[in-house]
């Protein structure tokens, strides 16, 4: 499939393009209309409003699970307060970096964007859960925090409108697992990050026990934007239920590995070859990973590669997700076992314990994994892989069945369910060539 | 009774357990205070944390532990973290990893650690020492950065990642 090159369409990454320099102070986010929105909603006086905007909008989430925005804040429980909303900046998904340039870039975004979804929500006091490795992010977000303050864009009676909004910034101190949702409120409750049974939900019962939304920064970027345009505006960029932009982080054989802002509804080959310059040395894409390290892989092929980047089409053609918008990409020398077992190794480590199918699950996957990635297959090797997956996620037919209370669980077996149905003559050959029985089929 | 916390950092760590609506959820932020001041997390820190939010000591120790960030044991004043996940695998992370290990094995003030993807990708093999970023590494590169730092040609970040108050 060939056509006009594509490019990026910048909406959340166009301030901290246009203004490389000063994107993250209050200046240079006040030249580029930072604010602007709020100031238009506050006047409006309708939260409401904000909430059908967003509703129109189509927004899902951009942390991972692709949820509608709209509907999560709907959960809330009508006059329960205080309720509060929660930022996930925790990102560790393997390889992707776009939370991380948001938060260093262009911080005023985010805080305009909080700022409007706990006015649409009825919130005044909300969280950002920042990963602790950000050091330099913290900084600018702290900075950003006291500056939108002292403007007036945060504090009691917000622009003279009589809205109150707090915001507390929290780092994290080094645990993948507080990115998932429930384990991210036990961190801040200031326990292990071990992630909560549901029901109740956190829209019932989620931080201190009070009404909760939480929100990826990337969706909260948006949120200005959606004010700006409409929701109707927005929800015409994209395609089918997958509306408006994502940024895609790109990395491994690519020429130009990097955040790319796309409309939704373009290919991975455009993503791959337009933007990212197509892969190294004029080489083929042997396989790559379309949703961050917890989705199965796609390969080289045409199929693969004209897919369209739509969230519901690749999860019901190939059992694949968007996740997360980390794109790695890896030419025809790399070693998908050792990839693969990579994967699975960073899994092991972050499995916090509490669900034993995880646990030892994926201590085990990351063993064996090791064992045909590095010389020592055994004959049996497979079979037993195949039979500790199936035992995480009995049936290994996508999406999962799940056995743990996050799905932490089922994303080394992610790994395995992609090498037994692409890579399926390398591992027997690690393995010593032995036929699989094909436990776990 | 003396603080552990330095006067200037006992306010903070006062006006840290202010913002939560419960005192617990202090534990991070104060932990990182800690290793701001001292460098690690030793037993008398969790004991003052636990002062500050109103737990025991050993609910101090059980979060803290948890957590990669918070270093229990003996810690370089340097802490540098290579990045061997997948998209630095496959541009040499673990090549530069294994040269710091070596190099450093027998320095007191600098450790080296393995971690998974930091968020750097696009810049891979990347590594961060006291939490500021650098990437497109080679071995050398690498080591020479560290000798930036070591010989304070660099100012580096404490082992939190804080700014060193002065």
């Amino acid at each position: 499939m060939t056509g006009a090159p594509i490019t990026e369409t910048r909406i959340v990454t166009k301030r901290l393009h246009e203004r490389p320099d000063d994107s993250w102070t209050i200046e240079g986010a006040l030249e580029s209309g930072a604010y602007d929105a709020l100031r238009r909603v506050l006047t409006r006086g309708d939260p409401a409003a904000v909430q059908e905007q967003v509703k129109l909008s189509g927004l899902r989430g951009r942390g991972g699970a692709g949820f509608p925005a709209a509907q999560k804040w709907s959960f809330l429980p009508a006059d329960v307060y205080p309720r509060y909303l929660v930022v996930n900046g925790d990102e560790g998904e393997p390889s992707t970096f776009k939370d991380r340039m948001l938060v260093e870039r262009d911080p005023h975004q985010i805080i305009e964007g909080i700022a409007i979804a706990s006015y649409a929500i009825g919130c005044n006091k909300a969280f950002i859960y920042l990963r602790g490795e950000f050091a330099l992010g913290y900084e600018r977000l702290s900075q950003a925090l006291a500056d939108a303050k002292s403007r007036g864009f945060l504090g009691e009676n917000i622009l003279g409108s009589g809205f109150a909004l707090d915001i507390v910034l929290h780092r994290g101190a080094g645990a993948y697992i507080c990115g998932e949702e429930t384990a991210l409120l036990e961190s801040l409750e200031g326990s292990r990050g071990m992630p909560r049974i549901r029901p109740p939900f956190p829209a019932i019962a989620g931080l201190y026990a009070k009404p909760t939304v939480i929100n990826n920064v990337e969706t909260l970027s948006t949120l200005p934007h959606i004010m700006a345009m409409g929701g109707d505006e927005y929800a015409k960029l994209g395609v089918n239920r997958s509306t408006g932009t994502r940024i895609f982080s790109v990395s491994g054989h690519v020429n130009r590995p990097g955040n790319y802002e796309v409309e939704l509804g373009a290919t991975f080959r455009q993503l791959i070859d337009d933007l990212c310059g197509g892969v190294r040395g004029g080489r083929k894409v042997k396989f790559f990973i379309p949703g961050g390290a917890s989705s199965q892989w796609l390969t080289g092929s045409d199929e693969h590669l004209d897919a369209p980047l739509d969230m519901d089409y690749v999860q019901q053609t190939f059992g694949v997700m968007l996740g997360s918008g980390a794109v790695m990409v890896f030419d025809d020398t790399t070693d998908p076992l050792l990839v693969g077992w990579r994967l699975t190794k960073f899994f092991a480590h972050e499995s916090c314990g509490k669900c034993t199918p995880c646990r030892e699950g994926s201590a085990w996957i990351e063993k064996i994994c090791y064992r045909i990635s590095h010389g020592y297959g055994r004959p049996d090797d497979f079979d037993l892989l195949l039979d500790v997956a199936d035992t995480v996620c009995p049936g290994l037919n996508a999406p999962f069945s799940q056995t743990t209370i996050c799905p932490l669980g089922p994303s080394p077996v992610s790994t395995v369910a992609s090498l037994n149905k692409f890579f399926r003559d390398e591992v027997l050959a690690a393995c010593g060539a032995v036929p699989s029985t094909g436990a776990g089929q | 009774m003396t603080s552990y916390f330095s006067d200037a950092n006992l306010a903070r760590a006062q006006e840290i357990v202010a913002r939560y609506p419960q005192p617990k959820s202090a534990i991070l932020p104060l932990a990182h205070l800690a290793q701001d001041q001292d460098g690690g997390l030793s037993p008398e820190a969790v004991e003052e944390i636990a002062l500050l939010v109103g737990v025991t000591p050993a609910q101090v120790q059980a979060t803290t532990s948890f957590y990669t960030m918070f270093k229990r044991e003996p810690c370089g004043r340097l802490l540098v973290s290579v990045c061997t996940n997948v998209s630095c695998l496959v541009n040499g992370g673990p090549e530069v990893l294994e040269h710091l290990r070596r190099r450093y094995a027998d320095a007191d003030d600098v450790t080296v650690e393995e971690v998974e993807c930091i968020a750097a990708c696009d810049g891979a093999p990347s590594m961060q020492v006291n939490y500021e970023y650098h990437e497109r590494l080679t071995p050398a590169t690498a080591e020479g950065l560290v000798e930036e730092y070591r010989s304070g040609r660099r100012v580096a970040r404490t082992i939190s990642g804080g700014r060193v108050a002065g």
